[in-house]
């Protein structure tokens, strides 16, 4: 039982950032990038390549991570969204360019890192058993890390300038520029803030899972899932749901296990129900 | 106005002979005979995304067609090997199956609107794909196999489509087969929406509280255009299951999805012939890729981005302003 929390606790926090990234994009641009879980593949292999590979200290890996997304998320943002945005008839266009972004970063991450499954060594070695509870020790750091950034980032977005600006944006946009918020320089640090935190969480996960090239759409697809729990374009929503796919995720291993391979079919099932009584998540804004 | 309808008699007249007369005579003539595969292919996929193009219509995106494809395929092969009907008749029943199927999910899910619909219909695709691994009927991750060849079908003792078995080049049949259902769907849907129906629709697309306020049954029109739509993917899917004589769970992941979606982004939204463009281009340019080797991906990707910026509305939107211009 107490094992099961705590899995759940250490999968939730993972989720939540994961979930964090996305839903911020969707905020500011009401775009559903589905190039997320590429980005958290790309994280994972920089630090796979910093770390495991040339040997720097895993800090630098993970900022590397960060960083290089960060770049790449503004970059996309400036010269691909925006244009599509302001050339297209209806918005649903962001959809084809998002998905076309997700084909080009695997085809990216697989030329220069190949198909292998990669791990790096471990960053804190022992077990941590106590109280009925069992956890590797590297993976109680990566969790607390995980609601660090979440804190962190919550925070920011409270209690900081451009946290504030894009709140604003992400309320109202035209009030926004109104009121002389610099819509397309917060919609850039937004999608960089949004794709940063994919490569960060990559970074993190790929000590404790390692990284291959072809996990990047089932981590979208998970990545979606909890921001329908939680409701699109909430930041509450997308922490709670994160908690919520993970507690789902650890309960529903250990009930259903006898009954073969079905949990994410009863979890997928679960959200149907709960989307045609909630249809905005439990927090979403309406007509997401 | 008799001008315009004679310009659109003409160039459908000029469409069908293309299909049905110049496609097969080119292939005979060249020897390449592996198109007619490429090309039933193309068919099948666009009639798949026809249905796609419909939700876009009511304002919707779909990214659950897979799921749809993948039912009308099992239903189809389950009927034909565990009841042993004929194929021909499993072909509606496929589709009116996924269209009955699509009524009992969509009553709940149509209510959902933009992304959300959107990922509800993207998390259908999976469940579809693990409902498919875990029925004992579906025979699971090893699929229905050896799925015979569509037999003969005659009405009143009169054959009118030979046992496919017994023909030289089954090939050929299944093109045929394929373009004939790609026309007569195509045809419906130009039908369906230069209708009321299809006027009603478009207000959907616009504003749905404004439509349901001056009396359009908003419900029932989403029901119905989700309906045909998934319809079109049943029969899609069944006949795909026929021509590679098997399915399984993989035979339509997430992936056939988002490639309905892109075919009919790509061929344009406003346009109900995009679909069929879309799907040609993508699947022509996938395949003329090929020689790049481990390049393909990335070279039909970056040429999706670049089309995305230069034409966002679609490749018809360029036949479109040319109208204008001249």
């Amino acid at each position: 039982m107490e094992q099961v929390i705590a899995n759940g606790l250490y999968l939730g926090a993972q989720y939540a950032l994961i979930a964090l990234g996305l839903t911020l994009i969707f905020a500011l641009m009401n775009v559903l990038n589905f190039a997320h879980g590429q980005m958290y593949v790309l994280g994972g292999f920089i630090t796979y390549t910093v770390y495991g590979q040339l040997g720097l200290p895993f800090v630098v890996a993970l900022l590397a991570s960060g960083v290089t997304l960060a770049v790449i998320g503004a970059l996309m943002e400036k010269f691909l969204f925006r244009t599509v945005i302001r050339r297209s008839h209806r918005e649903e266009s962001t959809m084809l360019l998002a998905a076309a972004t997700a084909f080009f970063f695997d085809a990216v991450i697989l030329l220069l890192f190949g198909e292998k499954q990669r791990g790096v060594p471990k960053i804190v070695k022992g077990v941590f058993n106590e109280a009925g509870i069992i956890m590797p020790y590297d993976r109680m750091v990566v969790g607390v890390l995980a609601i660090v950034f979440i804190a962190a980032f919550v925070l920011y977005m409270q209690y900081s300038r451009v946290g504030r600006a894009m709140r604003a944006l992400a309320q109202d946009r035209v009030a926004a520029q109104l009121m002389g918020v610099r819509v397309d320089r917060y919609s850039m640090i937004g999608f960089a803030m949004g794709a940063m935190l994919a490569g960060v969480v990559g970074g993190l996960l790929v000590t404790i899972t390692g990284v291959n090239s072809g996990i990047g759409g089932p981590i979208s697809i998970k990545a979606f899932l909890m921001v329908m729990i939680g409701g699109a374009g909430v930041v509450g929503g997308a922490i709670a749901g994160g908690f919520i796919l993970g507690m789902m995720e650890s309960v529903g291993l250990t009930v259903l296990r006898e009954y073969g391979d079905i949990t994410y079919l009863v979890i997928f099932a679960a959200l149907m129900v709960f989307l045609s009584i909630r249809p905005n998540g439990l927090m979403g804004k309406p007509w997401g | 106005m008799t001008r315009n309808r004679n310009m659109k008699i003409a160039s459908v007249a000029a469409f069908l002979a293309i299909v049905f007369i110049a496609v097969p005579a080119a292939i005979s003539g060249s020897g390449r005979f592996d198109l007619y595969y490429t090309l039933t292919s193309v068919a099948l996929l666009s009639i798949a995304s026809a249905g796609v193009w419909l939700t876009f219509y009511i304002g919707r995106i779909n990214i659950g067609q897979g799921a749809y494809a993948l039912m009308g395929g099992y239903v189809s092969a389950i009927l034909v090997m565990n009841y042993g009907w004929s194929f021909w008749l499993t072909l509606p029943v496929a589709g009116l199956f996924c269209a009955a199927a699509s009524v009992l999910i969509g009553l709940p899910i149509l209510r959902l609107r933009g992304v959300y619909f959107a990922m509800v219909t993207l998390v259908l695709t999976e469940v579809a794909r693990l409902l498919a691994l875990a029925l004992p009927i579906t025979n699971g991750a090893k699929g229905i196999v050896s799925i015979p060849l569509p037999g003969a079908l005659s009405v009143f003792g009169l054959t009118i489509i030979p046992d496919f078995a017994t023909l030289q080049n089954s090939r050929l049949a299944f093109y045929l087969l394929a373009v004939t259902l790609m026309v007569v769907c195509f045809g419906v849907m130009y039908r369906l929406v230069n209708s009321r129906i299809g006027k009603l629709c478009q207000s959907l697309q616009q504003n749905e509280e404004l439509a349901s306020s001056i009396g359009v049954n908003i419900a029932s029109l989403r029901i119905i255009a989700y309906a045909v739509s998934s319809f079109f993917g049943g029969v899609a899917g069944a006949i795909f299951a026929a021509i590679s004589q098997s399915i399984y769970p993989s035979s339509f992941t997430v992936t056939d999805s988002v490639n309905f979606m892109l075919n009919c982004f790509l061929g344009g939204l406003g346009y109900v012939f995009g679909p069929m463009l879309g799907t040609l281009v993508l699947y022509f340019g996938w395949d003329l890729l090929f020689q790049t080797g481990q390049f393909q991906l990335l070279i039909y990707s970056g040429l999706m981005i670049v089309l995305m910026l230069v034409l966002p509305n679609g490749l018809l939107s360029l036949a479109a302003s040319i109208r204008k211009k001249a």
